[in-house]
């Protein structure tokens, strides 16, 4: 770990002109601690780990929310209830994890200081595109691990400060294990719970939703994706476990207070005690 | 004893290679770092609002050099992987100012005396802590001198004229207004006459404790002009 070994100087890597990528630097200097690099040794065999499940994101008229449940399983057992699968990406974006917690865990770590480094080594911010390539490159770094049953899924979603109007400046992307990214429109979601998350959403979703009907949808979908998903945690009322919410607008990244969730998801929590199915999307459209 | 042709003594070959340093890093306009109520404030003299002279290393450390702008950006981006690698394998909290004032005065002292010119830059590490009192002020020299200041540091051409005029004028805890006031007549002074230098003309930066996660912020010719009206 001393970068001065070598009598005083510092080794070659740490001048090298022209590289503003952190995950490159490594890669030349410090191999062994990319996230991909660890388990080459156990080829042909999968590993049991725990696994997160079910993020959702949604865009408004002022960004884009994202949300996920707080369970982690391994096989029929539950991990953890409480897990974190949100995290903040830099000042306009944030990142959600579904897949083997462990290394998505490293990957998101690995992701924010990429993102950071560059802003540092190049004195701007990369584009929200830039950094959705760059989260592809480290999904795609993952997939031997992933051929052994280690993937991690992620959903990437930021606010875009060059896009020219605010409405359609939240962005969603999405990939897949071998590092495909594909950008999604209105909402998305991911995990195990995804299918009746994005059922429910594409019944919710309404265009120039504010920020507050965006978080109420996003934890219908999370309601509805635990209804049906195993893996995926409901609300927790007893031990106040809620979902983690993050909102990135033109104003940055903000984590929803844990109050602000509370209230929200007691509110959906008592609708659903007279109709657990949730809101009703009208039948017949209303022009038929 | 004969000495052999083109002999040069230990003694003189360092004072021609601190001359050499010195001279260089005189040329160039000077920088300021002090503290104030909230921190740690940046001033430098720089017309150049790309090239700057004062950065962010990692949370709560910032990095300002005096001297030629293509080694000290060199080591700054050296000290940005050297943070960033740290905080990744260990955790954020263990990225210190000291560690780096430390790698920092190795690199410099290898430097000056095995290369064959040495690097014409003198730095200051900033950490900024959670109160007043955990502040730090690294001053590394470009022989790998390192000192631990208190109050301010002024690097570069006119760094005494400066340093006198600041030891008037700091104390302990002045409002950022009033510190960047001093800072630029200080600066503004430092070459007989008094001079004014315009907002556009400056690079104004600081470690603000009560900011979140990552301290360092820079202002905008607007704001500067603003806190200097």
């Amino acid at each position: 770990m001393d970068a001065l070994a070598d009598g005083g100087k510092l080794p070659r890597a740490f001048f090298a002109p022209a590289s503003s990528s952190f995950t490159e630097f490594l890669a030349n200097y410090r191999p062994d601690l990319l996230p991909g690099k660890r388990l080459e040794a156990t080829q042909g065999m999968t590993v049991d780990a725990p696994h997160g499940t079910t993020i959702v994101a949604v865009t408004h008229a002022s960004g884009v929310v994202m949300a996920g449940d707080r369970r982690a399983t391994m096989g029929n057992i539950i991990a953890q209830r409480d897990m974190e699968k949100v995290f903040q990406a830099d000042e306009y974006s944030c990142v959600g994890i579904a897949g083997s917690a462990g290394i998505a865990i490293e990957l998101v770590r690995l992701f924010q200081v990429e993102l950071e480094h560059y802003e540092k080594i190049e004195g701007t911010t990369l584009s929200l595109d830039g950094k959705a390539n760059r989260l592809a490159l480290l999904i795609r770094n993952n997939l031997p691990m992933a051929m052994q049953g280690l993937a991690v899924v992620p959903l990437f979603a930021g606010y875009d400060t060059d896009s020219t109007e605010p409405t359609g400046a939240g962005r969603i992307f999405s990939y897949d294990v071998t590092g495909g990214r594909y950008e999604e429109h209105s909402f998305h979601s991911v995990g195990s719970g995804s299918v009746f998350a994005r059922g429910a959403l594409k019944k919710l979703y309404r265009d120039g939703f504010s920020p507050d009907d965006a978080i109420l949808a996003c934890i219908h979908a999370l309601y509805d994706a635990a209804d049906d998903d195993s893996a995926t945690g409901g609300p927790d009322l007893t031990r106040r476990i809620f979902p983690v919410v993050a909102n990135v607008t033109a104003d940055g990244f903000t984590k929803l207070d844990e109050s602000q969730v509370a209230e929200v998801t007691q509110r959906v929590v008592d609708e659903r005690m007279t109709n657990p199915g949730g809101p009703l999307a009208p039948l017949r459209g209303s022009n038929s | 004893m004969t000495m052999p042709f083109g002999y040069v003594s230990p003694e003189q070959l360092m004072k021609d290679r601190a001359d050499y340093a010195r001279k260089g890093i005189a040329r160039g306009r000077s920088v300021l770092v002090l503290t104030y109520a909230d921190g740690i404030l940046f001033v430098a003299e720089n017309p150049s609002s790309a090239l700057h002279k004062v950065s962010e290393i990692y949370d709560r450390i910032a990095f300002a050099a005096v001297g030629k702008y293509n080694e000290f950006e060199n080591l700054r981006q050296a000290g940005v992987r050297i943070a960033d690698l740290r905080g990744y394998s260990y955790d954020r909290i263990d990225v210190t100012g000291r560690m780096l004032a430390n790698t920092y005065a190795q690199v410099l002292g290898t430097i000056f005396t095995t290369e064959p010119k040495p690097y014409e830059v003198e730095i200051t590490i900033a950490e900024v802590g959670e109160n007043a009192d955990g502040d730090q002020l690294y001053r590394l020299t470009y022989d790998g001198s390192v000192a631990d200041e208190q109050g301010f540091v002024a690097m570069g051409g006119n760094a005494e004229a400066i340093t006198g005029k600041m030891q008037q004028g700091h104390h302990e805890g002045m409002a950022l207004g009033d510190g960047l006031k001093l800072a630029v007549a200080s600066l503004a002074s430092a070459e007989g006459e008094q001079r004014t230098i315009p907002p556009e003309q400056l690079e104004v930066a600081v470690l603000d404790r009560t900011r979140p996660r990552r301290k360092f912020r820079r202002f905008t010719d607007a704001q500067v002009a603003q806190l200097l009206a």
